[in-house]
């Protein structure tokens, strides 16, 4: 099962980075062709830009997600005994080195694990967890954490976190030269039919981009919260302490420090969307649901 | 044509046997491992407990008879020969019972909690008490899949002729023995 797990993660990194790629290309070449009537720049800047952006991103990964959640690393058991100690225990019964660990300054109870894989891993959880969780409680918490760790969920949420922020950046940019730039050079040329279809494609792929990236996310996410809770429970024995933890973790105010991008990699939404059409675009299942599971246990 | 045949199964079941030997000396590895991993723990624990004796020692009424009853047993546990898991685990069960309940009855000496002192040391033991409990739990993960080589056709074979012997489960103390079903069909 765990094997498995993994083999997919690994696999589906891999492709996710594929399709980012071709994303990334084809709003390269749409872009080149409206602002300088020519794709094949377009794309060449692109993908240089997507490959010295990624190789950043692989290597700073877990820095950089940190950063962006306002985390700061503790590096010493003295700095906060309990959560040290719970991480050693669970990094030590999931057979899995011991990550680094951060503190996130929020009363708001969550907490999320990134990294490339289970040697180069971090865990962060906010001071609102650490305040009201009691230890078996909290303890079901990071053995999810642990869990996403072991079975490289972490390599392909956070390469997916990557990548999905390098196309916000590039439609970002994309919209400013669209206003700045691009309407110079659109009167220079106006008689030119193709550019009227470029630019469609340029203004469907501006709206598109997010949409994609976000839905990829999406699909990452899910049903990998469910898995990491069973397998949570199989570290811990112990059920009642995770689903007390997901009740205090769902009957709270949401989060100020967390990062829109990294939300799908918390244990709980940090924004607390509640409405129901979101339910298609949630990036985590309901709660309810996540305990109905681990009552069955 | 037929040397070579010859030669080739004579290879195969080498390559076999020796692959099979290797498996089986690395999960005996892997209990040993795991039970170095609790006798840390233990030992950790024994030092620890003088000095719970020492920092509650101006609190003259702090539950003399339960801290007596954990003295003694610590001294009980480390007379236990080092190789007998079972007795060891066995004392050690009790001790963790018995500090438990001392956990449980500070609650009723406000100015001992109070004591910075007092909660560094409570956080230690409870550190080493679930530690106890993990390292028990890969022990007994890895006895099991040592159980099954040995049991299993035809690594069977080869732990026989090299003697290999099973390891004993540790036992898990009666609290702790409701174990939950975790079923992973869902997710397939």
């Amino acid at each position: 099962m765990l094997y498995e797990q993994i083999a997919s993660n690994k696999r589906r990194t891999w492709v996710v980075m594929f399709g980012f790629g071709l994303l990334v290309l084809a709003l390269g070449a749409a872009l080149g062709d409206v602002f300088w009537a020519n794709w094949v720049s377009g794309t060449v800047i692109a993908a240089v830009v997507a490959v010295v952006y990624m190789a950043i991103m692989i290597s700073q990964s877990t820095n950089v997600v940190m950063s962006m959640n306002h985390a700061k690393e503790i590096t010493s058991v003295d700095q906060a005994p309990q959560l040290w100690h719970m991480i050693e225990d669970m990094a030590m019964v999931g057979k899995v080195p011991m990550p680094r660990v951060f503190i996130i300054n929020d009363p708001s109870p969550n907490a999320f694990a990134t990294g490339n894989d289970p040697e180069h891993a971090a865990v962060a959880v906010t001071t609102g967890i650490m305040d009201r969780l009691d230890r078996e409680e909290l303890e079901g918490v990071i053995g999810h954490e642990i869990s996403h760790v072991r079975n490289y969920d972490i390599r392909l949420q956070t390469i997916a976190l990557a990548l999905s922020a390098a196309i916000g950046l590039l439609v970002s940019f994309a919209n400013n030269w669209f206003w700045w730039g691009g309407s110079r050079r659109r009167s220079d040329d106006r008689d030119s039919g193709g550019n009227v279809i470029g630019i469609v494609i340029s203004i469907l792929l501006i709206i598109l981009a997010p949409l994609a990236a976000s839905i990829a996310q999406m699909a990452l996410s899910r049903n990998r919260e469910y898995l990491a809770d069973a397998s949570s429970v199989e570290l811990t024995r112990n059920p009642q302490g995770l689903i007390n933890a997901l009740r205090k973790i769902d009957d709270s105010q949401p989060m100020q420090a967390a990062d829109p991008n990294s939300s799908a990699l918390y244990i709980g939404d940090p924004f607390k969307n509640k409405k129901k059409m979101g339910d298609l675009f949630a990036t985590h299942p309901p709660i309810a649901d996540r305990i109905a599971r681990l009552e069955k246990m | 044509m037929g040397w070579i045949i010859l030669i080739v199964v004579i290879a195969i079941l080498a390559i076999w046997y020796v692959s099979s030997y290797n498996g089986l000396v690395k999960t005996r590895t892997y209990v040993q491992e795991s039970w170095s991993q609790i006798d840390v723990q233990l030992k950790r624990r024994n030092d620890l407990i003088p000095n719970l004796v020492s920092t509650t020692k101006g609190y003259a009424n702090y539950e003399q008879g339960t801290l007596k009853k954990v003295v003694e047993l610590r001294n009980q546990l480390t007379a236990v020969p080092a190789d007998d898991h079972q007795k060891t685990m066995e004392v050690s069960n009790e001790l963790s019972t018995t500090l438990r309940s001392l956990f449980a009855l500070s609650e009723n000496y406000p100015d001992l909690k109070a004591n910075t002192q007092f909660t560094n040391l409570m956080e230690e033991l409870t550190n080493t008490e679930n530690k106890i409990a993990y390292s028990r739990q890969l022990y007994n993960s890895s006895v099991a899949s040592m159980t099954v080589k040995i049991q299993s056709f035809p690594s069977n074979i080869v732990a026989k002729i090299h003697n290999f012997q099973g390891s004993e489960y540790l036992q898990v103390p009666e609290e702790e023995k409701t174990t939950p079903k975790v079923n992973f069909d869902d997710f397939k």
